[in-house]
């Protein structure tokens, strides 16, 4: 075997800023043209800097990512990763519907383009009681929803999940009234926080995280942000969700989060952040009150919960 | 020598096995714990196993009888004691996992849930039920009460079991597949030991 000489190997270094510079190059003219392109594990270009961070360690992405609720792929935390292989995020689209003056069927490249993704790192709060801190990737769901104008009618907004047995096995067994619903009131929906969502830690949204597209309500419950979002409709009535059909005592329409008001079988009060071994004090709307509190002024949220 | 009446050194030699086989959950708790691999959310995860053995081991321990009616050997009874010592020992696992690592003694929280929560007032209900069915295990308390008392203490077992389940089906957010399948194990043990007990009364 001829030996390699050493003036024939590329040192390290200018290996990897090669590499760094193809993949930047690569990455940048993929974005430009279908941004949709991004596999996990590639950061995402041009992402705008966003007031909404927080001076909060970060949950590790093995954890933000291993550790899922996503009945559409078993009820097992480690089912999400494990299964959700099968979902099929290309093509996609999402029809936008219901009272609006103009209805649209958008698709995922468009709507990744629709407006700059920000990173907002958010604080998730799970109504089980555990919690995480996600750099989330996306732009608020006003941004979409305008496009649409919805009419005075629209005092609702209901999201629908993807609902297909072959690409989600856990929806051969009736855990939930499949597709899965959630709903939000049009002015929670229209709230900068509300945040549609493509991504988190710079790349795109994992499967198990609800990929291609999914919404995140960072003052309430966990299960309030819907994922893999195929239609959102805007309606006059509150629409039922799944968790309000299957337990009408123990998930209300609202599930803000609030430690003064327990689910019947466990207390809000505190909560366990991934990594961390002492619980600490849940926070009304999740710390959010600031911002959201005005929302339910005069509200009930004991009744209203 | 017949599976029917096996000698005392067979019997030990199965206990033996016995016994060591009930320390592998355990074994692989450990293990996964040591080498990181509880997951996201190791607390959790250590609560529902340990949680999930106690149960086991209970039911196994109540399916004593029922294979002593199948098979017709009535040595199953001598392995009775040591199994439902293993019943306790993870439902004390169990127990210790939520007053230090789940609440860190956190009294008011624990009186709290105790009180006001069912599922937990139930599973604690359980365990007091099997420290005192273990308390009473060794053979000088059986002389001490006396057979028909010790007995009848010990017929509270059923109670546990039932409430054992109930905690679990009560506790689960929405896939009941796991806790029903308890329950029908249960409902299966107690069916049989039923049908005996009309069986003899004609």
């Amino acid at each position: 075997m001829m030996p390699i000489k050493p003036s024939e190997i590329t040192p390290k270094a200018v290996f990897e800023a090669r590499r760094d510079f193809m993949r930047g190059a690569g990455g940048a003219l993929l974005a430009a043209l279908w941004p949709g392109w991004l596999s996990a594990g590639e950061k995402w270009p041009d992402v705008k800097a966003s007031a909404y961070k927080l001076d909060e360690e970060l949950t590790p992405y093995k954890s933000v990512t291993e550790y899922n609720n996503f009945y559409e792929f078993g009820t097992s935390k480690d089912d999400p990763a494990a299964r959700a292989a099968s979902l099929n995020i290309r093509p996609w689209t999402v029809a936008v519907e219901g009272e609006v003056r103009k209805p649209k069927v958008f698709d995922i490249a468009e709507l990744l383009k629709l407006a700059p993704q920000e990173e907002r790192i958010y604080r998730l709060r799970c109504v089980e009681a555990w919690s995480m801190v996600v750099p989330w990737l996306g732009y608020s769901l006003a941004e979409l929803l305008k496009r649409v104008e919805p009419t005075g009618n629209a005092k609702y907004v209901e999201f629908v999940s993807l609902h297909d047995t072959a690409q989600m096995p856990g929806q051969k067994y009736p855990v939930l009234d499949w597709p899965y619903r959630e709903g939000l009131r049009i002015d929670e929906a229209m709230h900068p926080l509300t945040l549609l969502t493509f991504g988190l830690y710079g790349e795109l949204l994992p499967k198990q995280n609800g990929a291609p597209i999914r919404v995140v309500v960072p003052w309430k419950y966990g299960f309030k942000s819907a994922k893999s979002i195929v239609k959102i409709r805007l309606v006059e009535k509150p629409p039922l969700t799944s968790w309000m059909k299957a337990g009408p005592s123990e998930y209300g329409f609202y599930a803000n989060v609030n430690p003064d008001v327990d689910h019947p079988r466990w207390s809000q009060a505190k909560e366990r952040r991934l990594g961390e071994f002492l619980k600490r004090k849940t926070l009304p709307f999740n710390g959010y009150a600031e911002q959201v509190a005005g929302l339910y002024s005069g509200m009930d949220l004991r009744e209203n919960f | 020598m017949s599976w029917k009446n096996p000698s005392s050194k067979r019997i030990a030699a199965l206990k033996v096995t016995l016994f060591t086989a009930a320390l592998v959950p355990l074994a692989k708790l450990g293990h996964a714990a040591y080498t990181d691999s509880l997951g996201a959310n190791p607390i959790e995860k250590i609560t529902h196993l340990t949680g999930y053995w106690a149960l086991t081991f209970l039911l196994i321990t109540l399916s004593a009888t029922p294979l002593r009616l199948l098979t017709g050997w009535s040595w199953w009874l001598r392995l009775r004691r040591m199994l439902g010592l293993f019943a306790f020992f993870y439902a004390l696992l169990h127990v210790l996992t939520y007053l230090v690592l789940d609440q860190f003694f956190d009294w008011p929280a624990i009186a709290e849930d105790v009180f006001k929560r069912p599922y937990i007032t139930v599973g604690f209900s359980v365990f007091l039920i099997l420290l005192a069915l273990a308390a009473t295990s060794t053979n000088a308390m059986v002389r001490r009460l006396g057979g028909k008392r010790w007995q009848a203490l010990h017929r509270w077992v059923y109670v546990a079991a039932c409430g054992g389940v109930a905690h679990f089906i009560w506790l689960v957010k929405k896939d009941l597949t796991r806790p029903l399948t308890f329950a029908a194990i249960l409902g299966l043990l107690l069916i049989v030991r039923l049908s005996r007990l009309l069986h003899s009364d004609k």
